[in-house]
């Protein structure tokens, strides 16, 4: 490789790490002093990018310069700002004492309602900004050409860091932000107003977020699909970084824009994979990151079921739904059968959650991990080894198993977010895995002809199959949840300390629980791969991680049967509202931030303590 | 997404506004099942949509077919392949559609072509391009109405051989329809112009081109010849980058796609001049009928066909005379009345070939050039699918029927 060609990379790699930089450095600093880790940042950049790509060529016809065009971009970055004021006020302000999971869930909500308001206010078309004025001709290094925009795009990150650190050091504002990075209780008993400096950062951080997505525009057309991955990009900057840390963000940037620029030519189709393994490794290695510091988890941020003896009038009831709910074939017609048979199978993905969650108090924000496993499991059996149905779907829970106890090997050593954000981060991985191993797993197409057994095809059939999978496995779950071993998964989630002191070996159990949950999810995966005759890497995706979470939420997460109503709810909903509205998304998002919100019991929760109230 | 909504309403009431003097002898209308990708792709979808609700309203203006109304359930796909095979499900056991058409992306028509062959109904694959779909993944149930890749290339390779460009360079969106035009070109390319060979390879994912590091990627390689497969907004990028790092200077360019309005239009003031493309010069057209589309497109929707609207158009005429020669919505009787058919629609006769179910219908084949604000094609012809299709024999060896 010729010298001249390894500069221009790595100068593409430096222009890609700026504005990855610009936008991870405000998701670090609301993390920082809010302790909430913001899935709504990328939300605000796509924002940014949406205005800057509308809002500069309608300046730029009124005068044609290189003011207009910054003016456009600034401005554009200060919308963004004032959009995080707002989202500040109205709802993060409620939920900073809330548990990290209720929170990532309502800042995932907000993504899900930019998304559908973006395309209403926006359109459906993707839009390219146009150049900068001035910026148009490309400037001649080593004999080679390269945008002279580009080179702008390589210092903005560094007079971006330069400023934020005249502004914590210089100002008064800064020296609070930077104590209530370090110890937000103490700030807030000196007597700081924490309302003006939450909103502050805020409005700081979202102006960011814009900033980096208003100077995109001239490279990157303005996209509905640029949120998720540009946030998924900052969290692997901000965790590598080390949370809260400002140079450590721009140092991971840094790292991660020259992987990626050179990652193309050793591992043209491995770029999404490299950047993920990236974080995998520095969490195995330094578990908070570059710069981070450890985290002061307590105890009270845990949520979960409570222990309580099993009533024998349950025994009963299980019997009486499980009957009930094998007779429905004889009233349901097909279509209802195959709406019942994908119930089931998010009933189980999500029981299969609880278990990390509600007992082990372990927020996994990647379970779909598991659930693409079992899919990816049956179908790569079918494909590869030809084998038959029968053996297909103990293959994915094998592989769902084998995956849970690789992961959960890393991931038991952390807690509270970095927990969460490893999780995440493995699910990604194993998306991008079965994004690009074409070879293996047929990528973007994914894998088609998935189909049943003779024996069980056809709606009725199958949907029997499923009824009686998923009801052994939620009751070999309940068993789990009420053996010892659920007591010590409670007792760790509860008081760390106190586990410990008792003697159980705590990193052990929650590994045992996440191959147990792995592979009760993995069997879901597998059922499902069947019921629909094809996977797609769109099963590993985030949005399935929070199909999961939203329908534990839902249902409450303090009770045993909530993850099951959860599920049918949700997708009984899903299932009438989607056909009619184009605005599901919407619906969906402003739902889990009333949850959030309104009522966190969920609703089996609810009923469980009206029932109590009254008695 | 109000507009489609509000078309959707408006088609309703239109429907209903039509239907409602009309109510003399009523027959249930015959349903048909449509999905695409509404929200992912709109470029192409949503004037595709116009397009078979013009032809839609036209035929039941007409009084329908059989003596029974038509009706379209539309749905979206979500441009994924699990989405689309359960919304195709949904249409087929809640909906009761008699046939099913539609799909943008080639892996999504893969899957849907799957579907078809296990639930034993007809699927018109109207515009995904990989041969899979006719070829090695083809079956009984599928048929498909956009010239695939192997026609598509073939047209574009033949223009190359003129060129004398030897050292080629291919860049091609990392899924079906990217790996399968990658894979004709190689093959095409190595059969008709002696010589050649394949120097760089790059395969972004789909959505997510990194446009400078491909761009440099590929000078680096130093071709005489590029092949472009890529479109939307990852082709947006990498011309923009590809003019400023002078990528396309002294190569010669072929590119698939690229001519049709839906891609070029968003290029606006940067189409790469000089590329080989094929597309869709609709305001160059000169037959009366296409002439007549065209106008009546124009007044319906205040807006310029994209050829997502002649798709969309002709489709749906041709599963009108499909029902109308079978006499019936019965499957059997569907694909007996497809196979070896002939259509006579607005841009001239078109033959469903009854050995792979790939119609004969073609592509324009021109140069990009600059018209004041967007871009157009010059020096185009129309070339006949037909004499580009993939002999019996090479049919016959792949497909597993």
């Amino acid at each position: 490789m010729e010298p001249s060609f390894l500069v221009i990379q790595s100068l593409n790699g430096l222009a890609s790490a700026s504005s990855l930089f610009i936008t991870a450095c405000g998701l670090t600093l609301v993390f920082g002093v809010t302790r909430i880790v913001n899935f709504a940042h990328g939300s605000l950049y796509m924002i940014g990018a949406y205005t800057a790509a509308t809002l500069v060529p309608w300046l730029l016809q009124f005068y044609f310069g290189p003011v207009t065009f910054w003016a456009g971009i600034l401005a554009s970055a200060l919308v963004v700002g004032l959009i995080g004021v707002v989202l500040e006020i109205v709802l993060l302000r409620r939920i900073y004492a809330a548990p990290e999971l209720f929170q990532l869930l309502a800042t995932f909500g907000v993504v899900l309602v930019v998304q559908d308001l973006v395309v209403q206010i926006f359109g459906p078309q993707d839009i390219l900004g146009p150049r900068a004025p001035g910026l148009r001709a490309p400037v001649e290094i080593l004999g080679r050409r390269f945008p002279s925009y580009e080179l702008v795009l390589i210092a903005a990150g560094p007079i971006v860091l330069g400023l934020v650190w005249l502004l914590l050091r210089k100002t008064r504002f800064g020296v609070l932000v930077r104590a209530a990075t370090q110890d937000r209780e103490m700030v807030a008993s000196l007597g700081v107003n924490q309302a003006v400096l939450f909103t502050g950062t805020l409005f700081l951080g979202a102006f960011l977020a814009g900033l980096g997505g208003a100077l995109q525009i001239p490279r990157v057309a303005a996209n509905t699909g640029m949120d998720l991955s540009v946030i998924a990009e900052s969290f692997v900057v901000t965790v590598v970084g080390g949370m809260g840390s400002v140079p450590g963000a721009f140092l991971a940037a840094l790292i991660i824009g020259q992987l990626q620029a050179f990652g193309i030519l050793i591992f043209p189709k491995s770029t999404l994979v490299v950047v993920f393994l990236l974080m995998a490794v520095v969490l195995a290695i330094r578990p908070y990151g570059l710069f981070g510091r450890p985290e002061v988890v307590g105890g009270t941020h845990a949520v979960g079921i409570v222990s309580r003896k099993p009533r024998s009038s349950d025994m009963a009831v299980a019997v009486i739904v499980l009957a009930l709910l094998a007779c429905l074939p004889l009233v349901a017609d097909a279509y209802l059968l195959k709406v019942a048979t994908e119930i089931l199978i998010f009933a189980l993905f999500a029981f299969s959650l609880q278990l990390l969650i509600g007992v082990g108090g372990i927020v996994s924000f990647g379970h779909a991990a598991f659930f693409g496993l079992g899919a990816y499991g049956a179908a790569l059996g079918i494909r590869w080894l030809s084998a038959p149905m029968e053996a297909a779907l103990p293959l994915g829970l094998l592989l769902a198993a084998v995956g849970a106890a690789l992961i959960g090997a890393f991931v038991v050593r952390l807690s509270g977010i970095y927990l969460a954000m490893m999780t995440l981060a493995a699910a990604q991985i194993l998306y991008a895995v079965a994004f690009q191993w074409v070879e293996v797993t047929g990528g973007d197409n994914g894998i088609v002809g998935v189909w049943p057994a003779e024996w069980a095809s056809g709606q009725t059939r199958y949907y029997l199959l499923t009824l009686g999978l998923t009801a052994s496995a939620v009751l070999v779950l309940r068993r789990v949840i009420d053996a010892p071993f659920g007591y010590a998964l409670r007792a760790a989630r509860d008081s760390e300390p106190r586990a410990e002191a008792i003697g159980l070996n705590i990193r052990r159990h929650r590994w045992l629980a996440f191959i147990l949950s792995g592979a009760a999810a993995g069997l879901a995966g597998g059922i499902y791969a069947f019921s629909r005759g094809s996977v797609d890497p769109s099963l590993l995706g985030i949005p399935t991680s929070v199909d999961a979470l939203t329908m534990l939420l839902l249902g409450g997460i303090q009770t045993v049967t909530g993850p099951l109503v959860g599920a049918g709810v949700l997708h009984a909903l899903r299932d009438q509202i989607m056909p009619l509205t184009s605005l599901w998304r919407l619906f969906l998002g402003l739902s889990i931030i009333a949850i959030v919100l309104i009522f966190p019991r969920g609703l089996v929760g609810t009923v469980g303590h009206w029932r109590e109230a009254r008695s | 997404m109000a507009t489609i909504s509000m078309i959707r309403w408006l088609a309703l009431g239109a429907a209903l506004a039509l239907a409602a003097p009309a109510v003399q002898a009523q027959q249930a209308p015959i349903k048909l099942g449509e999905l695409n990708s509404y929200s992912k792709w709109a470029a192409f979808t949503v004037p595709y949509r116009n397009g078979w609700q013009m032809a839609l309203d036209e035929i039941n203006a007409k009084g329908g077919v059989l003596g029974r109304k038509l009706e379209i359930v539309s749905r979206d796909d979500g441009a994924t392949t699990g989405d689309a095979t359960r919304v195709a499900d949904e249409l087929v056991t809640r909906e009761g559609v008699s046939l099913l058409f539609g799909s943008f992306l080639s892996n999504v028509g893969v899957a849907m072509a799957d579907y078809a062959n296990q639930k034993k109904i007809v699927y018109v694959a109207a515009e995904p391009l990989t041969d899979a779909i006719t070829m090695a993944q083809g079956n009984r149930y599928t048929f498909r109405i956009r010239p695939n890749n192997f026609m598509q290339v073939g047209m574009l390779v033949e223009q190359a051989k003129a060129s004398g460009a030897k050292r080629w360079a291919i860049v091609a969106p990392n899924y079906e329809y990217g790996q399968s035009a990658a894979e004709v070109f190689k093959r095409l390319i190595k059969e008709r112009v002696p010589g050649a060979e394949i120097v760089a390879e790059q395969y972004p994912a789909l959505g997510k081109i990194e446009a400078g590091a491909t761009v440099s990627a590929l000078e680096q390689a130093r071709p005489d010849g590029i092949f472009n497969v890529l479109f939307g907004p990852d082709l947006t990028q990498f011309v923009r980058e590809g003019n400023t790092r002078g990528l396309f200077e002294d190569a010669t360019v072929l590119s698939l796609l690229t001519g049709e309005p839906e891609w070029l239009l968003p290029l606006k003031d940067e189409v790469p001049e000089g590329w080989t493309v094929t597309g869709y010069p609709w305001d160059q057209i000169t037959e009366p009928k296409h002439k007549a589309f065209v106008e009546a497109y124009r007044a319906k929707f205040n807006e310029t066909p994209r050829l997502g609207s002649l798709l969309g158009y002709m489709t749906v005429y041709m599963i009108r005379d499909a029902i109308e020669r079978a006499g019936s919505v019965e499957t059997e009787a569907l694909i007996k009345a497809l196979e070896d058919a002939k259509f006579d629609t607005i841009i001239g006769p078109v033959t469903m070939r009854g050995i792979d179910h790939q119609s004969t219908m073609g592509a324009w084949v021109g140069k990009l050039v600059q018209q004041g604000a967007t871009g157009g094609m010059t020096d185009w012809t129309y070339k006949d699918g037909a004499s580009f299709m993939p002999s019996e024999a090479e049919v016959k060896a792949v497909r597993k029927e």
